[in-house]
């Protein structure tokens, strides 16, 4: 358990612990507690790592190490919603590049980043499984296809 | 209740058909990924808000058709069988269908064609299975998706599910599961073709307890959902195939490997462990056999290597998805150093149908080495988009210009096998689709992606964006994968902005035979095929990009 001793991280720490509780505590439980915190916290505080290390018995270098190998873990706060547009061989043909250009300069981020008002970060993925409908991309867990620029565009009004 | 004898699984049958034939018109609304893609989630809510309270008509979600281009589709069945498939519904129209069945009239809208015992009622309108899209298409693995409720375990066993697992169980010995699916000669449909059966035999053989199975849900390829849809739309029939291994094997604990991207697909399989366990398919003492099988989902966490076995093994073990050397295989040491088959899910669904059609029947369908069907998702330039299952031994021409609907003419090659595939190019599309045909073509079968692409798409550029992916995806272990691609990406990239020199296309080619022959893993492998595949077909492309030129007008802009 984590030795932290200001009441506001004991406060967090317990909420982390709570929770990853159900996980048996032991190495192998490292990713499905990565993916506990991230579901409820959105990214991966560096807290939450220290816990996740101490509850499952491994070396804080080595969960590090597994959340930055894996693309769906981020480490950074993210924006309110997450927009993935599909970069995947069908929706590449189809023109995702165009999309993907066209929500940077309406959000006015790059890919990766968070818009400045905290709602929406533009990430990318490969391939999101409907491949038919390309051009797609995915806000939070809705994925939308058939797309072009403009209901690229028309779609994040839905999130407003 | 659980499920102890023939009777029980004959009795949840007998409820599956009534709740298939019911006397209610059903409305049902194609609901996997690719239906909520096109908005089928708000079509269903108007569906159900209209009807809602109407006597006699029930809304219900069901998973893909395959016709994906023409999403999303409402199909109305009446109690007589009768049904008329809508394609391409909006709120609008569905508002209108819903209000016409309220008055009892056949709706107004898009009509893709009638299914089931439609003629008397809809004659004049096209047979379903008549349209160019559907009439050579064969349906083993997607036979329920789209006409079942993949909630609802009653229905999958009316279609014989579940009969399966009990003629494995109670008629053969794990020994003869094994033979019977040998003789099937079922191969892996997670791309290599490796022959089932055996695979099967090893892990049975080797030594060690416990021993595990799991189905890889992993689906790399970016451009091709089959396992999603099959997840989505039949969950059921995964299971079953993975009970009916994990009995022949003696596991008594699985897990299906899902990829990050597919939160459907989890909760579709989550339900339906729940629904297996509560009737004694899954978990202790299975149909009273005294047979124990555990499943387990645990989710991918976004890296394409994790579906390479050693890599996916090294995931669900909560590692960094690195692959290691084979030998020694996930037989001999795999989940936590202990005998572990890994099937892809396409397969497991395929094991299924052995069981319940029989291994002699399976065998009749497909080629001399390829039996069976393979599923692909069909994309590209090309209107009719979907999930397409077909013989093995069916020609690509079949394919692409007739169930694909293609212009002739206007298409230049097709892609399959994503970035560990490649391209084939018209010239070649009466080749039939089987493992061997397509790996003397330069490409493979792959888990089933097959992208038409026509002039306008550059290949060179296409051989670009797979190795830009693969960059992005090595895990950076072995040095030829690791940096041989990296130059290989440099070169291609100097090739499609039109700084490249003569001495490129030659380096290209022999960074690819180095990195294909010294990577350590398949990953790395398999990275130059799309290299060497556009070489083979298309070099004039290639040469063309030195004097820069792009034939499709792609590049340089
Ligand atoms: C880089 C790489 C990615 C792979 N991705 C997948 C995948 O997404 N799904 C899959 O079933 N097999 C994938 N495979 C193949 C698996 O390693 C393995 O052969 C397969 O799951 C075995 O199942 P099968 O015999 O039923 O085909 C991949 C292989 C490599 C080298
Ligand atoms: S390629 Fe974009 S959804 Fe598959």
């Amino acid at each position: 358990m984590s030795q932290k001793s200001s009441p506001e991280n004991s406060v967090q720490d317990k909420t982390f612990l709570e929770l990853v509780e159900e996980l048996p505590p032991e190495r192998e439980s490292v990713i499905p507690a990565l993916q506990k915190i991230q579901k409820s916290q959105g990214y991966l505080p560096e807290d939450a790592l220290e816990t996740i290390a101490d509850y499952t018995d491994t070396p804080l270098a080595n969960v590090t190490g597994i959340a930055t190998f894996y693309s769906q873990f981020y480490l950074e706060p993210q924006g309110d919603h997450t927009i993935k547009v599909c970069q995947g061989t069908a929706c590449h043909i189809k023109g995702a590049d165009d999309i993907l250009d066209e929500l940077k300069r309406e959000l006015d981020v790059k890919a990766g980043e968070v818009t400045s008002d905290g709602k929406f970060t533009l990430t990318n993925v490969r391939c999101l499984g409907a491949c038919s409908l390309a051009p797609v991309i995915m806000v939070d867990e809705d994925v939308h296809g058939n797309l072009t620029t403009e209901k690229a565009i028309e779609v994040l009004e839905e999130y407003e | 209740m659980k499920v102890t004898s023939k009777e029980d699984l004959e009795d949840i049958k007998k409820r599956g058909l009534t709740s298939l034939q019911s006397d209610k018109t059903k409305v049902k609304v194609g609901l996997a990924s690719c239906g909520k893609a096109a908005g089928g989630d708000k079509v269903f809510a108007k569906l159900e808000g209209t009807l809602e309270g109407q006597e006699g008509i029930a809304v219900e979600k069901t998973g893909c058709l395959g016709f994906c281009a023409r999403e999303p589709l409402v199909e109305v069945e009446g109690p007589e069988g009768d049904s008329l498939v809508f394609e391409e519904v909006d709120e609008e129209s569905a508002a209108r269908i819903a209000n016409s069945l309220k008055e009892g009239k056949t709706p107004e809208a898009k009509v893709l064609g009638r299914k089931g015992n439609g003629e008397k009622k809809y004659g004049d309108r096209k047979d379903l299975n008549s349209l160019d899209f559907y009439r050579s298409q064969k349906k083993l693995v997607l036979k329920n998706s789209g006409i079942i409720d993949p909630e609802s375990l009653e229905e999958y066993a009316a279609k014989d599910g579940y009969f399966g697992l009990w003629k494995a169980m109670n008629k053969y010995s794990p020994g003869e599961v094994i033979e019977e699916v040998k003789s099937s000669g079922l191969r892996g449909r997670g791309g290599a073709g490796f022959p089932t059966g055996k695979k099967w035999e090893f892990a049975r053989n080797a030594e060690g307890n416990p021993k595990y199975v799991i189905c890889n849900a992993d689906e790399g390829d970016p451009g091709a959902y089959m396992d999603r849809s099959i997840l989505e739309g039949d969950p059921f029939s995964v299971l079953e195939g993975m009970a009916i291994g994990a009995y022949a094997i003696g596991a008594n604990q699985g897990y299906i490997y899902v990829r990050a991207e597919y939160p459907v697909a989890v909760e579709r399989l989550k339900k339906a462990i729940e629904l297996a366990e509560d009737r004694g398919f899954l978990g202790e003492d299975i149909m009273g056999t005294g047979f124990d099988f555990e499943l387990e989902i645990k989710q991918g966490a976004g890296a394409f290597v994790c579906g390479e076995e050693t890599a996916l093994i090294a995931s669900i073990q909560s590692k960094r998805g690195m692959p290691s050397p084979r030998p020694p295989f996930p037989a001999q040491s795999g989940f936590r150093g202990q005998p572990t088959n890994i099937n892809n899910v396409e397969t497991w669904a395929n094991v299924t149908t052995v069981f319940i059609r029989g291994a002699e029947w399976f065998s009749s369908i497909g080629t001399e080495d390829s039996k069976g069907t393979k599923v692909f998702s069909l994309t590209g330039d090309i209107d009719n988009t979907g999930l397409v299952e077909v013989p093995m031994g069916t020609t690509i021409e079949e394919i692409v210009y007739k169930i694909g609907g293609a212009e002739r003419g206007s298409i230049k090659a097709i892609q399959t096998g994503g970035p560990s595939g490649g391209v084939i190019p018209k010239e070649k599309f009466d080749l039939p689709v089987d493992y061997e045909s397509l790996q003397e073509a330069g490409s493979i079968m792959g888990s089933g992606g097959l992208i038409v692409m026509d002039e306008e798409t550059c290949l060179v550029e296409v051989a670009r964006f797979f190795l830009d992916f693969i960059q992005d995806e090595s895990c950076g272990k072995c040095t030829p994968c690791r940096d041989g691609t990296k130059r290989m990406l440099e070169i291609l990239e100097r090739l499609t902005s039109g700084n490249s020199t003569e001495e490129d296309i030659k380096i290209l080619e022999e960074l690819s035979h180095y990195v294909k022959e010294s990577s350590l893993c398949g990953l790395g492998q398999t990275a130059p095929n799309p290299v060497l595949s556009t070489l083979r077909y298309f070099r004039n492309e290639y040469e063309a990009h030195l004097e820069g030129n792009c034939p499709a007008g792609v590049c340089f802009e």
